[in-house]
């Protein structure tokens, strides 16, 4: 080979070692730019922790259970374990109060429904017809459905007589002499439970006729559903109490005058009513005084997925997701990074970390977009794919749909199937936007809001990672790292 | 035919109810257990009793999932499969559950001793992965847990 060519070569290879050098060069100073990042997150990361220790009022490790407060108690669902620590004092004093005074105490403290929509609940008492000539009825809201949740179930397991007691002071501030506990029908336990705590305070007078001297009469009846997450929709709810299918009633009439047997009927959470004892007990300036002003009160947040302790945790409402997710759960398994965190069940838009500062309540949530929902807070480490994920909650909420109203019943239908052949790798281009246009097409247009949290969900999710959903179809598979 | 006792549980049911159709849903739990799933037979029987057409009944066994319309094994394995389940791998249980009873989901083994089932969101998060067999939750599930649970079912 001439020498001449040789030169050139090795002059050749000598550039492309310095363009490797060059770009290696680069490499470093991103990797040191990133640890230099790193370094500052967590020195934030600590600053933010040592101010929590500071201030013992944010400081929420100091808060004390109010509603789990029995349920570490081996017995704590007999009736023996919960006259033992007060139980059934706040039904006595109520007996003692007017009926108008419980109602406007309930108002005053300010405890929304934990149900997921936060509705005033002195307010929709409130509204239930004085007439005590017409019967009325209170439900109390135990389909417990929503994917992620599970905290009214651990009440109604762990110390069902603070729900029963709830629901008598209802039923006499609302002048009720019948409630029924809807109950999911696969919390079998729970249903022998609460069967069992009613049997025990009808023996001991906290429930039946003349409820401890007073004039007041209660009978409280447990009906199980049979599967069917319909029926956490307070008028599906009642349409199944009435034996038929669980489709949703349109509003008006609301159900606080034509409810259950078309009467007047209150429909309250599991959670809801546990507070009532409470705010009877300790006053409604005390419970007001827990958590941020216009959303006060204890919360159940019970966390799910890649966290360390998963688990259910009471925390005075407000607490930031972040303290949530790293102080109470442990953190992310594996020290792994969030990539998303759904912060109030498959129907709340999810959140991802730059969010995680957020106060975790009615107001604070929606302000971000999303909602507080049922609490339940479940957390994605940074290798889940988001499309699949997505993918799990629409086959859900597909599989849900009453069948009702045409928009949700067959604009779930088209969604699932687009979004099935988005994440089989068979997605086409304007995938994206055909799902986005469906949403269109479902949200604001049902009797009920089942079609609107399947919409808000993925709209969430697109929204916040549109480039996954993206490389989904362009390259047929998950995003790197997933 | 239903037995006399559960004739007589289903006519008691109504008097928790101001209109008798709310028993159907109890009742049909009563038929359930009587003939292993809802029978058409056992349906007619509900409508009877209720005073009510056989189609009130009918309507509402098949809205709800929980009501059987065929027969399931003796143990009918469910499997959550929802998001906090999936995310701690509920795939790889039903899987296994698939592998080592030798049946596909919604399918029952020829002895007729297990069907395996997928089923939305329990309400068992914080414990996940998890299975319902007949009416009991099993939790935390991992692959020696199943076959230790699997042993017990004889």
């Amino acid at each position: 080979m001439p020498l001449i060519t040789r030169s050139k070569k090795q002059e050749a290879r000598n550039k492309k070692q310095e363009a490797r050098s060059k770009k290696q060069e680069a490499r470093n100073k991103k990797q040191e730019a990133r640890s230099k990042k790193q370094e500052a997150r967590s020195k934030k990361q600590e600053a933010r922790s040592k101010k929590q220790e500071d201030d013992p009022v944010k400081s929420k490790i100091m808060f004390e259970p109010v509603i789990l407060k029995n349920i570490n108690a081996s017995d704590s669902y007999t009736l023996t374990a919960y006259l033992k620590t007060g139980g059934y004092q706040a039904l006595k004093k109520a007996l003692e109060m007017n009926t108008d005074t419980i109602i406007q105490m309930v108002k005053d403290s300010g405890l929304r429904g934990r149900g997921g929509a936060g509705f005033s609940t002195g307010l929709k008492w409130s509204f239930i017809p004085k007439d005590p000539t017409i019967p009325k009825y209170l439900c109390c809201n135990a389909d417990e459905g929503e994917p992620g949740t599970y905290k009214d179930r651990a009440i109604i397991e762990k110390d069902p007589h603070q729900l029963l007691e709830g629901i008598a002071i209802g039923c006499y501030a609302i002048g009720a002499s019948n409630a029924y506990i809807y109950i999911r029908g696969e919390f079998t336990l729970g249903a022998d439970r609460l069967e069992d705590a009613i049997r025990e305070a009808h023996s001991k007078g906290y429930l039946g006729n003349n409820i401890l001297g007073s004039k007041f009469s209660l009978n409280i009846y447990v009906h199980r559903g049979a599967g069917a997450y319909i029926c956490g929709e307070e008028t599906a709810l009642l349409e199944s109490l009435e034996g038929r299918r669980a489709l949703p009633r349109i509003k008006p009439p609301f159900p606080a005058l034509v409810g259950l047997f078309g009467k007047p009927t209150v429909i309250n959470n599991v959670e809801t009513l546990a507070c009532i004892p409470h705010i009877i007990n300790r006053g409604a300036g005390w419970f007001a005084a827990i958590g941020p002003a216009k959303s006060p009160g204890p919360k159940l947040f019970g966390v799910s997925g890649h966290v360390n302790k998963p688990g259910l945790y009471e925390l005075p409402m407000g607490t930031p997701l972040r303290e949530i997710i790293y102080t109470h759960a442990g953190g992310i398994k594996g020290d792994r990074r969030l990539k998303a965190v759904i912060p109030g069940g498959v129907s709340a838009p999810m959140l991802t970390e730059k969010d995680l500062d957020t106060p975790m309540d009615f107001d604070s949530l929606a302000a971000k977009g999303t909602m507080l929902g049922s609490g339940a807070v479940v957390v994605m480490d940074e290798k889940t794919c988001i499309v699949k994920a997505a993918l799990i909650v629409h086959e859900f909420f597909h599989h849900e749909s009453c069948g009702k109203c045409t928009p949700c019943r067959e604009g779930l239908d088209w969604i699932v199937k687009v979004m099935r052949r988005v994440e089989h790798g068979e997605g086409k281009e304007r995938d994206l936007d055909l799902l986005l246009k469906l949403c269109g097409d479902i949200f604001g247009r049902t009797f009920c809001p089942l079609g609107d949290g399947a919409v808000m969900a993925l709209r969430g999710a697109i929204n916040n990672f549109r480039e996954e959903f993206e490389y989904h179809v362009k390259h047929k598979r998950c995003m790197a790292g997933c | 035919m239903l037995s006399e006792g559960a004739v007589k549980e289903i006519n008691d049911l109504t008097g928790k109810y101001a209109n008798k159709r709310s028993a159907v849903m109890p009742a049909l739990f009563v038929v359930q257990r009587e003939y292993g799933y809802v029978t058409e037979e056992g349906m007619r029987e509900v409508a009877n009793i209720l005073g009510l057409r056989p189609v009130q009944i009918f309507e509402v066994a098949t809205f709800y999932t929980m009501y059987n319309k065929k027969p399931v094994g003796k143990y009918h394995i469910q499997v959550c499969t929802n998001i906090s389940c999936s995310l701690l791998g509920a795939n790889h249980i039903v899987d296994f559950l698939s592998m080592r009873l030798g049946v596909k989901v919604k399918e029952t083994t020829p002895d007729k001793m297990f069907t395996l089932s997928t089923v939305e969101c329990l309400g068992s998060c914080g414990t996940a992965p998890m299975m319902q067999i007949n009416d009991r939750y099993y939790e935390d599930l991992t692959k020696e847990k199943i076959e230790e649970i699997l042993k017990g079912l004889k």
